[in-house]
């Protein structure tokens, strides 16, 4: 039985994404919210919205921390409250759960989650560096391993379990650059072929550069409000109908498995049980494709198929645009870009695109569930989001 | 100064790896073995805990080659970086020596070796940490 809504979107907002020259998080972050309130002439900022909790990742790249204010004061949310949320990659996923909760617990009536970072002014040495940041330093760090080699660990552990091939992991960069292309506001906006990808340079084996996710300047935002309230903002809301979040250990080396994220599977669980939803009656997701494997082992954590299924998923076509699973039509991390801080909610916003029909060229037909599937590090934060279209 | 006045922490296990050994530590009430050691016991809270010295033997779990990698470490780029699984059940994220990139497997046995301080990566490191280095090599 579908559960109730637990709140609803009435806005959203998405900057350009992209090596943005010369534009820092807070302008992005304006430009975003700027086009949530252009998209619900209803509402009022100042009066309307309580609160603000907003993504992001790290002070180093722009030398600046509390980023809660500075993002909000710059969007124009003075004098509400602003709290910066910080979960790595699923910065802005854990901002959208705290939003949820802020107005489930009745102190806020409307409040904004959003997410923000500016990163492509940084040498790719120093934006290597500040990423690796959200894995484990003494251990991990400290003996050489990088973002992506955590991720190359679970590719070949999956290789060698499963037999998934390098060829599978490059149709995963395939299929999101085809969406990606027909997105806009995305960072990548062109196709590449499958031996391009398998002919890219190394970057920590088994992936290769197109495996890897980009490095992108951007910001995005959502509005929620109390569900009985949402028709007073529009027609056509989304409503939120499961979250969960959960966590693992901070180094990979000492989980049990490095073919799954446990704690993916978990908050999957958490938001299926509180949507009433089940992995078959998802329209249409958002995964984190920090690398091509973990949108595989995305496909397997969410239950889109049993585990040591999603290389052949992608292979035969599902999770494509026209498949039965249409999974980042956004072109995901890997096409439409990773500014970690903005990415979670970012995903709610193309969910929400999806689900009120206007996601035009790339409008997954009678989109009715979306999910959202965030993850922070190496998987020591995962949010799992389940919304679903509030018009019928 | 004596094991037993050693915190149960980061810095005691750097300082065993600085000795040559891999040093962890296990819970009095529960058995679990900690590595690298912690101050209270994450599975019965107990801080009844006692240092053991880990053999260092295990299989390869899995492996990657690292070709992109921080400054510090491009002199050694190619590098491979493994997770092993010890014989007593803990596990350890290291660098992979002595062995060709392509000869690595998953599986293979691997025993832990550690860096003589005059070729340490470390003493290029003014800063805050200055810990030894442990690596993984073929048995």
């Amino acid at each position: 039985m579908v559960g109730k809504p637990l709140v609803s979107i009435v806005s959203a907002g998405l900057s350009r994404f992209g090596r943005r020259e010369g534009v820092y998080a807070r302008e992005l972050f304006a430009e975003a919210v700027s086009e949530a309130f252009e998209r619900c002439p209803n509402l009022d900022p100042k009066k309307d919205i309580g609160a603000l909790f907003v993504g992001h990742m790290g002070e180093s790249y722009e030398h600046q921390g509390h980023t809660g204010p500075t993002l909000a004061d710059w969007a124009g949310l003075t004098p509400s409250a602003a709290v910066r949320t910080e979960g790595a990659c699923a910065s802005s996923g854990v901002a959208l759960r705290l939003g949820i909760m802020s107005v489930l617990s009745g102190l806020y009536d409307m409040v904004m989650v959003g997410g923000a970072e500016k990163m492509t002014h940084r040498a790719t040495a120093e934006a290597t560096e500040f990423l690796a940041m959200a894995s484990d330093y003494p251990i991990e760090q400290w003996n050489g391993a990088t973002f992506p080699s955590l991720f190359a660990l679970m590719a070949t552990a999956h290789m060698h379990r499963y037999g998934t091939t390098e060829r599978q992991l490059a149709l995963v960069a395939v299929k999101n650059h085809r969406h990606g292309a027909l997105n806009p506001k995305a960072h990548m906006q062109k196709e590449v072929t499958v031996e391009q990808a398998l002919a890219s340079r190394v970057v920590a084996w088994p992936l290769k550069l197109f495996d890897c996710s980009l490095i992108t300047d951007g910001a995005s935002c959502v509005v929620l409000t109390k569900p009985e309230l949402a028709r007073k903002f529009t027609d056509t809301p989304v409503n939120v109908l499961g979250s969960g979040q959960t966590s693992d250990s901070i180094g990979l080396y000492e989980r049990e498995e490095f073919t799954s994220l446990k704690a993916a599977r978990l908050a999957a669980q958490q938001a299926y049980e509180m949507a009433g939803v089940k992995p078959d009656e998802v329209d249409v997701a958002e995964v984190h494709d920090c690398f091509t494997i973990a949108e595989i082992i995305a496909y397997e954590d969410l239950g889109f198929c049993k585990p040591g299924e999603g290389g052949r998923l992608v292979e035969e076509g599902a999770t494509a645009l026209g498949g039965r699973l249409p999974v980042n039509t956004s072109g995901g991390l890997k096409s439409k870009g990773h500014p970690v801080g903005a990415t979670g909610t970012a995903q709610a916003y193309e969910l929400f695109l999806q689900l009120t029909g206007q996601a035009e060229k790339r409008q997954v037909e009678d989109a009715e569930v979306g999910l959202a599937h965030n993850v922070g590090g190496s998987g020591a934060t995962a949010t799992v989001h389940i919304f679903r279209s509030g018009f019928q | 100064m004596s094991e037993a006045q050693l915190a149960f922490g980061i810095e005691s296990f750097y300082k065993f790896v600085g000795e040559g050994k891999l040093m962890g530590a296990k819970c009095n009430k529960c058995g679990l073995v900690m590595l690298p050691p912690r101050p209270v016991c994450t599975k019965c809270y107990s801080k009844d805990l006692r240092w053991v010295e880990l053999k260092g033997r295990g299989k390869l779990l899995t492996y990657t080659v690292i070709h992109v990698s921080p400054k510090q470490f491009e002199a050694l780029a190619p590098y491979p970086v493994g997770i092993v699984k010890f014989e007593d059940g803990s596990q350890l994220l290291g660098m992979i020596r002595g062995v060709e990139p392509d000869k690595i497997r998953v599986g293979m046995s691997l025993t832990v070796d550690f860096e003589k301080t005059s070729a340490a990566l470390h003493t290029q490191q003014e800063q805050w940490p200055t810990w030894p280095r442990y690596y993984f090599k073929p048995i």
